[in-house]
């Protein structure tokens, strides 16, 4: 069933008793070409481009619990591609490329919102290292633009322009970023991979790998053995449990991420702040909460809840830039289940086994990525090779000396 | 969370550095570990879901190095060990 404007006033005048489930609930069948463990964004997003672009429709996506319950609907929905090194930009501008068309491509509203992002300047060696990133952005085909003082008193004249402590003195903006209504994600990628035959069975948790001679022949589920001919992983925050299964140990910490929404207000906040000289970035939803996060909580941790220090340093970087956050009262907050890889960069590429394929580390950054994850990993499991903006995205980088680290932090997952 | 130093008594966990699991203390043997040896010392770990033997740093207090087992699951911590006392080599 089609979506449209058309549809939904046919559906007006008739008791709205045409609408269907947008995807099936079907039973495992026995065997797939391809199995994707983890009904998330990326997951959702591998099993729509492989039936799209890659052509296969022998495909199964296996989630333990319900699809979009994770990451996918627990982030702060930002989409930009503002990064700095070779290994990355490409790809993240790849994705912000994808979610531009992404609505029309799955015939589903998602919201997509380039409302641009806005990353302040509060000092003159910060100033240096966003003109480099600007650059950088530009030279890879994506927008960057460095505003000054004045221009983002003309935007955002509430911010807090003349603190004596972090005074904001320009900023790089990126106006093609902004933010996406994140479980329309799940669900339109859901919908359109069920609507090519794709099959999304939920309630369905993997407890092992069946792998015979060094191959992986199909996974063991909670619903019995489903064979494969391909496994594709894609479970970030629960990487290391899964892998462990096949027997491996990744370059990857868990560690929990805090969320934050205030109250619904009247539009105060046009696009998107980030707080330079701390970590806290901020949006307004369409709904009217401010939508805000900041630092992980930095310890390992599987409990989707964090704790009261990081919760405390958020509000202060709000406070900081933005003193009328103040008067916003909190409504929810909660956590989220991060990979987090050893230099802040995620992994796409194949196992030591054959024909199992992994996606994951992607630390706090993999709601951006969800597209050209997704892309990138069909690619991968349809041709078994990379796609070409995710070369760099491999497991021996560790042992190569080619680290993808955008902070220059080191092997301190943590501080990524 | 609070951390019960053994020294200090509990403690606010924002007074501490993380600084990763406390297999971290078993260094390989620079006389004799192979490039693999380094990587995998550097590198992976074994993350798991559950009980997590970890190293904290004292950095606002006594600068103390602590062995903390915590439960990654929960966040409840269930021993408190000064790292100096745990016989491992530095």
């Amino acid at each position: 069933m089609r979506y449209s404007g058309f549809k939904v006033i046919k559906e007006a005048l008739t008791g709205h008793k045409g609408w269907l489930p947008a995807w099936r609930d079907p039973e495992p069948k026995a065997h797939y070409d391809i199995v994707i463990i983890g009904g998330g964004g990326h997951g959702l997003a591998t099993a729509h481009y492989l039936a799209s672009v890659y052509g296969q429709h022998r495909v199964a996506v296996i989630e333990k619990g319900w699809i979009g319950g994770g990451n996918v609907g627990r982030n702060t929905t930002i989409i930009r591609s503002n990064y700095l090194l070779d290994g990355n930009e490409p790809f993240y501008e790849f994705s912000l490329k994808l979610w531009e068309g992404l609505e029309q491509d799955l015939n589903y509203n998602a919201m997509v919102s380039q409302r641009g992002i806005m990353n302040l300047i509060h000092s003159d060696a910060q100033r240096d290292a966003f003109v480099r990133r600007g650059n950088a952005m530009i030279l890879n085909g994506a927008d960057a633009e460095l505003l000054s003082e004045a221009q983002i008193r003309q935007e955002y004249p509430f911010l807090n322009f003349d603190d004596a402590r972090f005074p904001i003195k320009g900023g790089l903006a990126q106006r093609r970023g902004g933010t996406v209504r994140h479980d329309a994600v799940a669900w339109g990628y859901a919908r359109a991979a069920d609507s090519r035959g794709v099959d999304i069975i939920q309630n369905c948790e993997v407890t092992g790998f069946r792998v015979e001679n060094g191959k992986c022949l199909g996974v063991e589920t909670s619903r019995g053995f489903i064979g494969a001919g391909r496994v594709g992983c894609a479970v970030a925050g629960n990487s290391s449990r899964l892998m462990a299964k096949a027997g491996m140990r990744l370059p990857i910490e868990s560690h929990v991420l805090q969320a934050f929404v205030s109250e619904g207000l009247k539009p105060v906040l046009p696009g998107v702040i980030t707080f330079g000289a701390g970590h806290f970035y901020v949006s307004q939803s369409d709904k009217g909460g401010l939508v805000f996060g900041g630092d992980i909580d930095g310890y390992n941790s599987y409990a989707q809840r964090g704790n009261l220090p990081v919760v405390e340093d958020v509000c202060e970087g709000g406070m900081a830039i933005m003193p009328m956050i103040g008067r916003a009262r909190l409504l929810r907050m909660w956590g989220g289940i991060m990979d987090m890889s050893m230099d802040g960069s995620p992994i796409i590429d194949r196992t030591h086994i054959d024909g199992l394929y992994f996606n994951g580390g992607w630390c706090y950054g993999g709601f951006k990525a969800t597209p050209a994850s997704g892309y990138a990993f069909a690619h991968l499991l349809a041709r078994d090779e990379p796609h070409e903006t995710a070369t760099a995205y491999r497991f021996d980088r560790f042992r190569t000396g080619h680290m993808i680290d955008e902070k220059g932090m080191g092997n301190q997952p943590n501080l990524h | 969370m609070i951390i019960n130093h053994p020294l200090l008594g509990p403690r606010d966990s924002a007074e501490f550095v993380y600084l990763g699991t406390a297999n971290l203390m078993d260094r390989p043997d620079p006389d004799t570990a192979t490039p693999e040896d380094w990587h995998d010392y550097a590198y992976l770990r074994d993350n798991p879901a559950g009980p997590h033997r970890e190293l904290w740093f004292h950095e606002g207090g006594d600068r103390s190095i602590l062995i903390v087992t915590r439960d990654t699951t929960t966040h409840e911590i269930s021993s408190v060990e000064l790292a100096r006392n745990s016989g491992a080599q530095a």
